[in-house]
This record gives C-alpha cells, structure tokens and sequence, in this order.
C-alpha cells in the first residue's frame, strides 16, 4: 500500500537516518581521527577535531614495534579457517534438519542456541585446561576450532532459515533423477542455497575476525591474531591513545573493507525470508 | 519390463493410517491412471511407488525386483511433478541432462540424449534458457524431458497439469498420451480430474479413504460402477441418486441415472418437474430441475437446442437400460 509522505517529512527521516548513522559510526571515526594526531593532541581538552596536524608517525611507530602482517596472517587463517571449517559441517547437519525433522529438531535447534546465552568466562577454565592438555594452547589450530565451535549455532541457524525456503520437491525430484545423498547436496542445494550460504559465510567471517574473548585468552605470541594486536597498545607504558588508536584503525580496515563491498549481500542475507 | 506389483501395501504417519492393507498390479506399458477426492491416498500411493515415502508394511515389485527398502535413484523410475521441480539454478540444457549426468553416463552419449529430447518436445529454441524464463507450458516440456531421457522402466506423474490453464492443459494431455503410444513405457498418473482419468488411462484406479473403490477401464466405471462412491465419482454432471419409493419400485435402495440419460420433453413422460438453472454450452444444455419428488434436484443432460427456461414444467424419460441399482450398502446389484 503507497504511502503519502510529504517532502517535509521526508527530510525530517533523512535528517534523522544520518543523525543517528553518524552516532553509531562516530567511536569508529574518532579512532581513525586520534590516529593521525600526536599524542598531545589526542588527550588535548577541548577535544580537536579536523584541525590538527596530520602526522603518519603512530602508523611508523607501529609498523617498527610490532609485526602487523603475522598478527593479519593469524587473524586471516582462524577467522577464514573457523568459518569454512563451520560451513562444511553445519551444512549437512541444517539440511537434516530443514529436510527430515524430526519430533526432536526444534529442541535440538534451541539447545545449540542456548550455548550462546552462557558467559563464555564460564567455561574458560576447562578450556583452557583442555588446550594445555592437547598441546593447542597458542596454536592457529586450537584456535580454528574453539571460534568454529562457538559460532556453530549462528551458522547452523542461518542455513537452517535459508534451506526451509528451498522447495522439497526439487530435491525430491534429485533424488528420483538418481542423485546420491552427497549430489543432492553439492549439485541442488548448495547452489540454490548459495546467497544464503554467502551471507552467513560473510557474517560468521566478521564474528570471527572481532572476536576478542578467546583469542586474547588462549593466544600469545605464535597463533595471536589482530585483536591481540590492539590489546599490546592498550595499556603497559601507561596510556598512548594515538598509537592505540593507528593499531586498531589498521585492525579494522581489512574487515571494515569486506563489508563495505559485501554490505549488499550481508543485508539482503540478514532480512532473507523477511519479505519474500 | 515396466510391470509394478503392490501387495499388502500399507502406510501410516504414527497413529493415522493413510492407506490400508493394499494389493495392485500395474502392467508393463499400461497407462494406470489414480483418481479420487483430494486427501484420498493417490499421491501417497505414487510416492510410495516412487521410493520418496517408506510403506509401513506390504512390499512393492518393479520389474519382478522387491523394492520396497530400495531408494528412489535405484528405482529405475522417473517422476514428473505438479510444481514441475526443476533446477532453477540449470539451464534447460543442464536439467534434462542431469539424471544422466547422475547415471554417469558419457559426454557424447548425454549430448545426444539431451538434443533428441529436446527435439521431440519442441524445447530446442529454449534449450540454454533457464526455468525461471519458461511458461508453465515449456517448464511441464522440461520436466517431461528430464524424465524420458533416462529411459525409465515407468514414469509417475504427480498432477502435472493442474498448474496450467485450460487450453494448455488439453494440449498437454494430448502430448502424454502421445508419448504414452510412442514409448510404449508404463505410466502411473495421478490427477483428480476425471476428464483426465477418462481421456488418458488404460486403467483407472478409483481411491477413496486410502482404500482402492475399483480398478478397470474408463468405460467399465463408467458403465458399470462398482458402487455408489465410484458412480458418482465418474462422470460428469454427477449420477442423479434417487432413493425411496421410486428405487423400491425397481426392487434397489438407491438407482442411478446419469444426466445424459434422460429425456427431457413437454409432456407424456415417467417424471416431471420444473426448472431451475439452465447452462447452454451450445454443443449441450444442462437443466436442473426441482420438485420432482425424487431428490432434491435431478440434472438432466441434452442437445444444446433444446430451450427450456427457468419456471418450465418439464416430464423426464429415464431410459431403462441405463438405469444402475444399488443395495443399502451402496454396492452394484446387478
């Protein structure tokens, strides 16, 4: 149904779209700012903000203290390898359950999502008593498999939601035209299911990449990834925000990057099944 | 070759049972067409056939081979769908070829396959299109040709048609009969419409509650239906079912005449009554007359120049030999 919405009006929710945008991407732009200024400049009150003198010297500074590209390399193979190590096993086990449920699936479903509602600090003990025992402890393994484990439910979820909108009957028409179980899945329902598939490959991909918890914990020199890079700049000699600040922007920038060009298909995978 | 055996075939979801205890011989290159109410068994019937539900109990043979734990790629079947399940995501081109694909069959062989059915269903100018690009009509052609490529032992159709309109549909029905004599391959078809059951099939089995009515050409249910549900099941306007007094008289519970076997004149005949709604098609007009004192309304069938308008009292003629009894169980008394 066509709404009538005047032009004053629409002004008014454009205004406030931008308003509220810009004050969510704010502490994000703040940090890009801080991390051209001097260390005076950053603590300066008032607070600056355009008019200071860019400098590059954090971004050299950094560059000389720390080695950024083994702590990207790190964050590249467990984010990348958490994910499509996640996808490969939970894609089978949403099809079981989108395609033959059964009594049980539902309660299944919401068992795995309720492994997310515990603190994560609840089982660090055993876990990190577990890594110590099986050798995993600061190793990009150990890691892979601790951030695939965490993010199973969310992955599984989304396949879950994007197999049920895929008719049964064409994979029942696979299985008629002879397709073995794995056919039906590799040939039919992953390619139909392949926006879907991009979407929570992309989403879990950024869960993994910011995730903070486990890496810093289980994490110190060999297997840490960018988020450890960040927290080395937090707090020893005592507070240099600049630095901090050309850390995390040069943290975010592969990943902020990724869902600048991805936005299209992360938002049409975050409402699928919305609207149809 | 092609020749299906159900014996004790039953199917339950927990506690319901679809379909009872159930025997059925479908014969090699017989066009065995199911019909019935819709929730009567037929579809759950052909996908127990086809591998795509488990039967409870009972077995079924194809080809003298016990099958019933067999899943449906090593049925030797090919199924074509009411929503026509292609792969949206092939082109036609892709679609026929993909049980052979499956079949791992070779390159040149497929290419050839596919090209020959391609021609034989008109679909040569769409073959590197997608589905989604298709009419209904040229979808239906793909499913069709996705199934005979492989050289099936039987097909099954699962309503095929009804998602068309009603030329097409005629159209269609004429192609699978067609293809039926060129194949000469068994074919199980499910449909509600009874035009479809009467034009198509060698054999109609009549469903009715999972339970099998009757089995026979279209002409024997026609002529001599088995029992009440199968008389005015076929046919079309339904058998006027009378009871009472007048059925008495002819030593039944219940007789039945068909609307095209009565004569409907001015004056002088056994019944009368007044008329109702009239429908002229032109080929034919279809009366519906009340206050004959038989049922509530009896439609009486006959030439589209005949012009009787609503109010007219009208005296009906039964014609004697067409008239089917029944017993107060609803079986044919014969």
């Amino acid at each position: 149904m066509a709404r009538n919405v005047t032009s004053g009006r629409k002004t008014i929710n454009t205004l406030a779209a931008w308003a509220i945008g810009i004050l969510i991407f704010f502490p994000i732009l703040w940090t890009i700012l801080t991390s051209f200024k001097s260390e005076a400049q950053a603590i300066s009150d008032p607070p600056i903000f355009f008019f200071f003198d860019w400098t590059l010297e954090n971004y050299s500074v950094v560059q000389e203290r720390s080695n950024y590209m083994r702590f990207l390399w790190n964050s590249v193979i467990i984010a990348g390898g958490s994910t499509i190590l996640g996808i490969i096993i939970a894609v089978p086990a949403a099809w079981s359950m989108a395609f033959v449920p059964s009594n049980r699936t539902k309660d299944i479903l919401l068992w795995m999502l309720s492994t997310k509602m515990l603190p994560a600090v609840g089982v660090l003990y055993p876990m990190y008593l577990l890594f110590i025992k099986m050798g995993l402890l600061d190793t990009r393994i150990g890691l892979v498999i601790v951030l695939m484990l965490i993010n199973m439910p969310i992955i599984v979820w989304m396949l879950y939601t994007y197999f049920r909108e895929i008719p049964g009957e064409i994979l029942e028409a696979s299985r008629m035209d002879g397709a073995s179980l794995r056919d039906e899945i590799i040939y039919v329902l992953t390619p139909m299911a392949l926006p879907g598939i991009a979407s929570t490959l992309l989403l879990n991909f950024i869960l993994a990449w910011n995730e903070a918890f486990w890496t810093l914990n289980l994490t110190a020199v060999n297997a840490a990834p960018l988020t450890a890079f960040i927290a080395s700049y937090s707090s020893p000699e005592g507070l240099f925000f600049a630095k901090l600040s050309a850390a995390s922007t040069m943290a975010i920038a592969p990943i902020l990057l990724l869902g600048w060009f991805s936005q299209k298909q992360l938002v049409r995978g975050l409402t699928f099944g919305a609207v149809k | 070759m092609g020749q299906i055996v159900l014996s004790k075939v039953k199917k339950a979801f927990g506690d319901v049972v679809v379909i009872p205890p159930l025997d059925l011989t479908i014969e090699d290159g017989e066009f065995t067409v199911f019909v019935g109410p819709s929730g009567c068994g037929k579809s759950t019937l052909l996908r127990l056939i086809a591998g795509l539900e488990d039967v409870s109990s009972g077995s079924i043979q194809i080809d003298g081979r016990e099958s019933s734990d067999a899943p449906p790629s090593k049925r030797g079947l090919a199924m074509v769908f009411q929503s026509y399940a292609l792969y949206p995501h092939m082109t036609v081109r892709k679609n026929i070829a993909f049980p052979l694909r499956m079949a791992k069959m070779d390159k040149a062989e497929i290419e050839k396959r596919v090209d020959n059915a391609a021609k034989v269903l008109n679909l040569a100018d769409y073959i590197d299109r997608r589905p989604g690009q298709l009419s209904g009509g040229q979808r239906q052609r793909v499913a069709i040709g996705r199934a005979i490529v492989r050289e099936p032992s039987a097909f099954l159709f699962d309503e095929p048609l009804s998602n068309l309109d009603a030329a097409l549909r005629m159209g269609m029905r004429l192609e699978i009969s067609e293809l039926h004599k060129r194949l000469d391959t068994t074919m199980v078809y499910v449909t509600h419409d009874q035009v479809e059951a009467m034009t198509m099939a060698d054999k109609i089995v009549v469903l009715n509650a999972g339970n099998i009515e009757q089995v026979g050409s279209p002409l024997d249910l026609y002529h001599k239906p088995k029992n009440i549900f199968v008389a005015g099941f076929i046919g079309s306007p339904k058998m006027n079912m009378i009871t009472g007094e007048t059925a008495a008289a002819h030593g039944a519970h219940t007789i039945g005449v068909r609307p095209e076997h009565i004569d409907v004149s001015d004056s002088g005949g056994t019944w009368s009554g007044v008329v109702g709604v009239s429908e002229h098609l032109g080929s034919d007009s279809f009366f519906h007359i009340h206050e004959t004192g038989l049922a509530d309304m009896i439609t009486v069938r006959s030439g589209g120049e005949v012009g009787f308008t609503r109010g007219d009292r009208v005296s009906l003629t039964p014609r004697p030999d067409m008239i089917h009894k029944f017993n107060e169980q609803g079986d044919r008394i014969s």
